[in-house]
C-alpha cells in the first residue's frame, strides 16, 4: 500500500506542457474529418454519440410524460410505440455501444500503450463514418415518422404487420454494427501488436483487459446481428418466409439468431463501464487494484460466458423446458466474474485514503447500481421469477440499472477523469459533484419505482396503466427530470470548461498509467519518445519514481 | 514485440515522408515493417474471425431449415448443375493457385510474375462470376427466384413448393453474399496489379498481397462449403 497523498501529486506547472498538441496541431473543418489521429477520431465520436444520447433521451423523457397519468392521454399508442422503439434503437445502437469504447478508447487505448496510434488509423476513421451513415438512417426514421416494432425488431411483426420505415432502421442498425467491428479488430490488433517496450501483458492497466474482452465480443457476435438483420431485410422485401411461420419459417429461430447478438452486446456496453471503473478506483485509492489477475482474467470470462446465456431472453417464448434450466444455470454463472469486479473494487477501496472528486463519486454510483442490477438479474435468470415478471417493469428496471446505472454512470465517471487530458482543462469539481449528485438521485428516483410497479404487475411497452400504479409513475418521472437536469448540467460547465476551465497538468490526479506521464493535451504522437515501461500496473511508487527520472533526463 | 527496435527520432515524425532512411511503405506509427507486417496479418485474420460468423449465420438457418423440410431441401438441389458447379469450383481453386503464387512472387520480387498471377486471378474470378450469372438467369427463366417473382410450382408434390422457396432464398442468399464477397475483391485485385506492376512489393515489403491471398482464400473455402450443401447433398440434375 502506499503512503503517497493527493498533494504530493507531480503537478507539472502549465508553462511545461507541451505548446503543440493534437488540438492545434492542424486547423481547419477537413483536419478533423480527414485525420487519422486517434485522439482526434474519439472527439469526433464523443460529439456524435453525445448529440444521439440526448435524441435517445428525448424519447425517454416523452414516454415518461405520457405515463404521468394512468389515460393514454398524451400521445396515440401508435406514438408511444414509436417512442420507446426509438429510444431503445437510439440509445443502444447510437449510443451505449459506441459511447466508452470509441471515445474513451479510442482515445485513451493507445496512450495507455505507449503507442502513437491504433494499428489501423485509416479504418479508425472509416469506422466513424460507417457509424455516421448509420446514424443518418436513424436519423431519416426518426423525421420521416418513426418505426414501432420495439427495439428487438421480433417477426413476423416487424417483416409482414408494421407499416412503419422497420427497413431503414435495420439498415441503420445493420451498418452501424460494421463500425463496431471495425473498433473491436483494431483495439485486438493494437493490443497484441502495439505495446511499448517493457509493457508485458500482466503490466497492462485493466482498462486495456477489459477493452480487449469487449473487443472480442464486439468481433464475435455483431457480424450475427448483421446476417439476422439481412435476412430480416430480405424476408420484408421479398415477402418470403425465413421468419414468418403463416409462410413456413421459424420465428424463434429470429430471437435465437438475435439474441445470440444482443445479449453479448450488453457484455459490449457494460465491460467498457467495468473497465472505466477500475481506472478510477485505482486513481482514486491510490492501490493497486486488490487481485489484478483475477480483475483482468474476469473480463474474459465475461465475455466467454455471455455467448453461452442468450436464450434467457425467451423462457417464455416456448422453448424447451430442459433448455431453459441449461440456460438458467449459465445465466447465474456469469454473475460469478461481475461479482469478482465488484468484491475487488470494493476491497481495494477498503482502510485506502479515497479522494472523492466527481470520477470517485460515479465509482460509488456504479457498484450500488450496478450491484442492484446484477443481482435483480438473478431474480429474471430463475425460471419461475422470470415467468412471473416477463415483460413488466421489473425488467425495465433491471436492465436500466446496468445499463444507465452501470454504463452511463461509468462513461460520465471516465469523462470526467480524463477530462484533463483530453482538453488540457480542469472541469468546475463544483458543479461536477452536484450533477453526479443530480445523476444519482435522479436515476433511483426514475428506477427504483419501476421495480416495485413492475413486480405488482405493470406490463411494459403500454401507454396506458390501471390507476393504482400512478403514484409510482408519478415518482418515476419526476425522478426523469432531476436525471435530465443531471444530465444537462455537464454539457454546460464542460463547454464552459474548454475556455474557462483551470489548466491540468501532465498528471492533475497523481495517477498511474502512460497517459498521465505525456502533456496535457497529448501531442500528436502521443510520446515525444516511446516509453519504456519499468513498472507493473497501478504501482505507484515505481512510476513516480520513473517519472521523476524522465524528468531529470 | 520483444524484438521491435526501438526508433527514438520520432519527435517529427508527423509525416511518414520525413524519414529518409524509412522504407517509404512504412507507416509512422509502426517502429518497423516486421510490427507494420504483423499487425496487419493479425488484422486479417481476425476480420476473417468476424467473417465467419457472419456466414455462420447463414449456415445455421440453412441447417435449421434443411431439417424441417428436407424433402423440400432435396427438390430444392434437383435443380442445380452439379456440372456447371463442379467446373465452376475447379475454376476457383484455381484462382486459388494463382493467388497463391502472386504472393510467391510478391515475396520474391518477381514483378511481372506476380503482376501476371493477379491477373489471372482476375480473370478466373470473373469466368467464375459469369458462370454464376448464366445459373442465376436460369434459375430466374424457371420462375425460381424468391417472393412475388416465385412462379415455380412442385407439381409432383405441390405442399413442397413453399419449402423450395426457402431453400431458393438461401441459394440466392448465400451465393449472392459469396458473390459480392467476390467483387469487392475484384476491387481490392485491380488495387494491387496497379501496385505489383508500379513494383511496390519486395522481399521486405510484400504484406498487402499476403492479405489479400488470405483473404481471397477464405472466399473460396465458403464456396467449398456452399458447393456440397447446395448442389450435391439430393442434387444430381
Amino acid at each position: 500500500m502506499t503512503t503517497t497523498t493527493i498533494d504530493e501529486a507531480p503537478f507539472i506547472e502549465p508553462s511545461t506542457t507541451a505548446k503543440r498538441n493534437y488540438i492545434n496541431d492542424e486547423y481547419g473543418v477537413m483536419s478533423w474529418l480527414l485525420t487519422r489521429d486517434h485522439k482526434r477520431i474519439a472527439i469526433l465520436y464523443m460529439i456524435s454519440v453525445t448529440a444521439l444520447f440526448f435524441v435517445g433521451g428525448f424519447f425517454a423523457f416523452m414516454m415518461r410524460l405520457e405515463l404521468l397519468t394512468p389515460e393514454g392521454d398524451l400521445f396515440t399508442s401508435d406514438t408511444y410505440n414509436k417512442f420507446f422503439t426509438l429510444h431503445g434503437i437510439v440509445m443502444i445502437f447510437f449510443f451505449l455501444i459506441p459511447a466508452i469504447p470509441a471515445v474513451l478508447g479510442n482515445f485513451i487505448l493507445p496512450i495507455m500503450l505507449g503507442a502513437k496510434d491504433l494499428a489501423f488509423p485509416r479504418i479508425n476513421l472509416l469506422s466513424w463514418y460507417i457509424y455516421m451513415i448509420g446514424a443518418i438512417f436513424g436519423i431519416y426514421v426518426i423525421v420521416t415518422g418513426g418505426v414501432d416494432t420495439g427495439w428487438t425488431f421480433y417477426t413476423p411483426f416487424s417483416t409482414q404487420y408494421s407499416n412503419t420505415h422497420v427497413f431503414a432502421t435495420t439498415m441503420g442498425a445493420f451498418i452501424t454494427g460494421f463500425s463496431s467491428i471495425l473498433t473491436g479488430l483494431n483495439f485486438i490488433v493494437t493490443v497484441h501488436r502495439m505495446r511499448a517496450p517493457g509493457l508485458t501483458w500482466f503490466r497492462l492497466p485493466l482498462f486495456v483487459w477489459s477493452m480487449y474482452a469487449t473487443s472480442v465480443v464486439m468481433l464475435l457476435a455483431t457480424p450475427v446481428l448483421a446476417i439476422t438483420l439481412a435476412l430480416l431485410m430480405i424476408e420484408r422485401v421479398l415477402s418470403v418466409g425465413i421468419f414468418d411461420p403463416a409462410l413456413g419459417g421459424d420465428p424463434l429461430l429470429y430471437q435465437h439468431l438475435f439474441w445470440f447478438y444482443s445479449h453479448p452486446a450488453v457484455y459490449i456496453m457494460i465491460l467498457p463501464g467495468m473497465a472505466v471503473i477500475s481506472e478510477l478506483v485505482a486513481a482514486f485509492t491510490r492501490k493497486k487494484i486488490f487481485g489484478y489477475k483475477f480483475v483482468a482474467f474476469s473480463s474474459l470470462a465475461i465475455a466467454f460466458l455471455g455467448f453461452l446465456v442468450w436464450a434467457h431472453h425467451m423462457f417464455v417464448a416456448g422453448i424447451s423446458v430442459y433448455s431453459a434450466l441449461v440456460f438458467s444455470f449459465l445465466t447465474m454463472f456469469v454473475a460469478v466474474p461481475s461479482a469478482i469486479k465488484v468484491f475487488n473494487w470494493t476491497a481495494t477501496m477498503y482502510k485506502a485514503s479515497v479522494s472523492w472528486q466527481t470520477p470517485m463519486l460515479y465509482v460509488l454510483g456504479f457498484i450500488g447500481l450496478f450491484t442492484i442490477g446484477g443481482v435483480t438479474g438473478l431474480f429474471l435468470a430463475a425460471l419461475g421469477v422470470d415467468v412471473h415478471v416477463h415483460d413488466s417493469y421489473f425488467v425495465v428496471a433491471h436492465f436500466h440499472y446496468i445499463m444507465v446505472g452501470g454504463t452511463v454512470m461509468a462513461y460520465l465517471g471516465g469523462i470526467h477523469y480524463w477530462w484533463p487530458k483530453i482538453t488540457g482543462r480542469m472541469y468546475p469539481e463544483w458543479w461536477a459533484r452536484l450533477s453526479a449528485l443530480l445523476v444519482f438521485v435522479g436515476f433511483n428516483l426514475t428506477f427504483f419505482p419501476q421495480f416495485l410497479v413492475g413486480y405488482v404487475g405493470m406490463p411494459r411497452r403500454y401507454h396506458a396503466y390501471a390507476p393504482e400504479f400512478q403514484v409510482l409513475n408519478v415518482l418515476s418521472t419526476a425522478g426523469a427530470t432531476v436525471l435530465a437536469a443531471g444530465y444537462l448540467l455537464p454539457m454546460i460547465y464542460l463547454a464552459w470548461s474548454l475556455k474557462f476551465g483551470r489548466r491540468a497538468g501532465v498528471n492533475p490526479w497523481g495517477a498511474v498509467g502512460l497517459e498521465w506521464a505525456t502533456s496535457s493535451p497529448p501531442p500528436k504522437e502521443n510520446f515525444h519518445e516511446t516509453p519504456v515501461v519499468t513498472w507493473d500496473a497501478y504501482d505507484y511508487p515505481a512510476f513516480l519514481k520513473a517519472m521523476k527520472e524522465t524528468q531529470n533526463v | 514485440m520483444s524484438d521491435v527496435t526501438l526508433h527514438h527520432g520520432a519527435e517529427h515524425a508527423a509525416e511518414p515522408h520525413a524519414h529518409a532512411h524509412h522504407h517509404p511503405f512504412l507507416q509512422h506509427h509502426f517502429e518497423d515493417l516486421g510490427q507494420q507486417h504483423e499487425a496487419s496479418t493479425l488484422g486479417m485474420w481476425m476480420f476473417l474471425a468476424t467473417e465467419i460468423l457472419f456466414f455462420g449465420g447463414f449456415f445455421l438457418a440453412y441447417t435449421v431449415y434443411r431439417n424441417m423440410y428436407p424433402e423440400a431441401w432435396a427438390a430444392g438441389a434437383h435443380h442445380q448443375n452439379w456440372m456447371v458447379g463442379t467446373i465452376n469450383t475447379i475454376v476457383l481453386i484455381g484462382s486459388s493457385l494463382s493467388m497463391a503464387l502472386a504472393v510467391y512472387g510478391a515475396q520474391t520480387a518477381k514483378r511481372k510474375f506476380t503482376t501476371l498471377m493477379l491477373v489471372l486471378t482476375l480473370l478466373l474470378g470473373g469466368v467464375f462470376l459469369g458462370v454464376k450469372a448464366y445459373e442465376y438467369s436460369i434459375h430466374i427463366e424457371e420462375g425460381l427466384f424468391p417472393g412475388s417473382h416465385f412462379t415455380y410450382v412442385h407439381h409432383a408434390d405441390p405442399s413442397l413448393t413453399r419449402g423450395i422457396e426457402l431453400f431458393m432464398v438461401f441459394y440466392f442468399g448465400m451465393t449472392g453474399m459469396h458473390a459480392l464477397h467476390m467483387v469487392i475483391g475484384f476491387g481490392l485485385l485491380l488495387y494491387f496489379i496497379r501496385r505489383a506492376w508500379r513494383g511496390d512489393f519486395g522481399e521486405e515489403y510484400y504484406s498487402p498481397i499476403e492479405i489479400m491471398g488470405l483473404y481471397w482464400h477464405f472466399v473460396d473455402i465458403v464456396w467449398i462449403f456452399l458447393f456440397p450443401l447446395l448442389y450435391l447433398i439430393h442434387g444430381g440434375a
